[in-house]
């Protein structure tokens, strides 16, 4: 009797610690979110105002706002992503739907996919700088510097999207095919919207790695500060302009910070739009 | 066992427990199978298998799991085209049409072959879009049109006095028999003249299960149904005919093929009568 109540309390105590553990795993990741966030807002805080956000750099940033650097980095971002969702996600829709899991044609892509994501950014800046800004002659450009970014994206857009579309049930896809659907009109009724969620999660993640994004644009889309003209001008990024004004310019923390501040803010602000969107899509399709 | 235990079946097309007196129909073979060989990655799946469907009666294959029964289902609406690695040889002609012709468009087939599965595959829509949906894509947009195909397969599954003021509520919220009769709503909303049904019922309470079944013996004469099951009583209760199926080696072969009663009171084959006798299976 003595040796089973043993028994019982080591596993009750083996609980607690297991329990523990992840709590404690939990809360060190939740810290360290938030003491980015609070060194962020406790050194940029003070310099943001609208007038930042509204008045390009001056002084090479130490004064001024960061208004032509939003619009480069926004440029940026949607070249970056018109030109990598619909290849990736039709990539995606190819591998799930019409090709077999295992075939060689499926297997070759995917693989060449993996080694993409494992490329480090400097040497897409470099391929960009090679591909786009000499061989094309889009010299440095916003351009150039948006099909770099669309190269590093596809691998993330892809996987992510195909595996949004591979955790649809197969079963929709049987019962479509029994009721004489098409391939086509089961994609884009039930599998495209049953797999929206995890295809804006992917978007998502795409968006904040584009938005991070610096060394491959440090040999693109350039270096210049001031408003673009086109997509063939010039920008600056968000992300670049905090490396710059960290690195290069002495006494520049402080817009550092309140660009550093201004970048995360806006991921957490694409990030909610997107989640409710897609929340909205399939809450949609849902209801009609 | 009484033997008159299953003669009062409610219609005029039941053939199994009349072995004795005269048959209430003409059996008329609407599905013709010869030589059907089913081969995933060139392994025999199913073996040689001839048959023949009749119209307006129920037909139930019966036998032990992985002997080729649902196989044999899916190969009359070409739903084996979708399995990676599967072959099919032999002929199947529905309404004296080879179903593998060229010339055969296989959502056409697949419309005048309907098909219901084990789990009920409601699609995450409402209750309206699941049966418009397939109707939308079979060219019937019309909305009065729509609707009033809606109101008689809701009605002719027993559905719409439980749905008809929530059709636009998801279809996930009913519930799973309520899905199933969805299901089968679906499918007869396209005007199948056959109806596949891969053990509708097993993945039911038993309450549900028996309003599925019913539901299945009031389709009897204006569908010809097909269904797979491994509830032996239930085969017995509805079908007008059986075809066992047993494996034998690795593939699975059609044993014997008859009337209901022909099948379980009076089998030719051994194994037949092992299997219904629950002795072996």
């Amino acid at each position: 009797m003595r040796e089973i109540t043993n028994i019982h309390t080591r596993q009750i105590l083996r609980d607690r610690v297991v329990q523990l553990l992840v709590y404690a795993a939990v809360l060190l990741i939740s810290m360290v979110f938030i003491w980015i966030l609070a060194d962020l807002v406790r050194g940029g805080i003070a310099h943001l105002s609208w007038e930042f956000l509204m008045e390009s750099p001056r002084d090479a940033g130490r004064t001024g706002g960061i208004a032509s650097i939003l619009v480069s980095t926004l440029l940026i971002l949607l070249t970056a992503l018109l030109t990598a969702v619909p290849v990736a996600w039709t990539t995606a829709i190819l591998l799930v739907e019409f090709v077999p899991a295992d075939s060689p044609f499926g297997k070759t892509v995917r693989f060449s996919l993996h080694v993409l994501a494992g490329v480090p950014s400097i040497v897409f800046g470099l391929f960009g700088n090679a591909f786009f800004c000499i061989y094309l002659g889009l010299g440095f450009s916003i351009l150039s510097g948006g099909l770099t970014l669309a190269c590093m994206l596809l691998p993330i857009l892809t996987s992510t999207a195909e595996a949004g579309l591979r955790a649809v049930p197969h079963a929709y896809r049987t019962s479509a095919s029994a009721l004489g659907l098409t391939r086509t009109a089961a994609l884009v009724h039930l599998i495209l919207p049953a797999a929206a969620p995890v295809l804006a999660a992917g978007l998502l993640l795409g968006i904040g790695r584009a938005l991070a994004e610096t060394a491959a644009l440090l040999f693109t889309s350039g270096y210049v500060e001031r408003m673009p003209d086109s997509l063939l001008d010039s920008g600056r990024a968000l992300a670049l302009h905090i490396f710059d004004l960290s690195m290069n310019v002495p006494g520049g923390d402080m817009p550092a910070y309140a660009s550093a501040l201004v970048l995360v803010g806006l991921l957490l602000c694409i990030n909610t739009l997107a989640m409710k969107f897609a929340y909205g899509l399939q809450h949609r399709k849902i209801m009609t | 066992m009484n033997a008159n235990q299953y003669a009062d079946k409610p219609d005029a097309f039941t053939l199994g427990p009349l072995e004795e007196g005269s048959a209430c129909c003409d059996p008329q073979p609407v599905i013709q199978v010869r030589n059907l060989s089913l081969l995933y990655d060139g392994k025999t799946a199913l073996d040689k298998v001839t048959l023949d469907i009749y119209k307006g009666c129920i037909t139930a294959l019966i036998g032990p799991s992985g002997c080729g029964k649902t196989s044999f289902l899916s190969a009359i609406n070409r739903l084996t085209d979708l399995i990676p690695g599967c072959r099919v040889t032999g002929e199947i002609l529905v309404n004296n049409r080879d179903i593998h012709h060229p010339d055969m468009h296989v959502q056409s087939l697949r419309r005048q072959v309907g098909m219901v599965f084990q789990k009920p595959t409601p699609f995450p829509l409402s209750i309206r879009r699941n049966l418009s949906l397939p109707l939308n894509e079979h060219g019937i947009t019309n909305k009065t049109e729509v609707a009033a195909i809606i109101g008689q397969v809701l009605r002719d599954v027993g559905l719409w006095d439980e749905v008809h003021d929530r059709l636009d509520a998801s279809a996930l919220s009913l519930s799973g028999g309520q899905q199933q009769r969805l299901c089968i709503a679906r499918a007869l909303a396209l005007e199948p003249q056959i109806l596949l049904m891969d053990e509708p019922c097993s993945a039911l309470d038993p309450l549900a299960s028996g309003v599925v079944e019913d539901l299945i013996c009031r389709l009897r004469g204006r569908y010809t149904i097909v269904i797979v099951t491994h509830n032996l009583a239930q085969a017995r209760r509805i079908a007008n005919y059986a075809a066992f199926f047993w494996v034998s080696g690795r593939a699975g072969q059609l044993i014997e093929f008859g009337r209901c009663q022909h099948i379980f009171e009076s089998p030719s084959h051994e194994l037949t009568a092992a299997y219904v006798n629950g002795v072996r299976g």
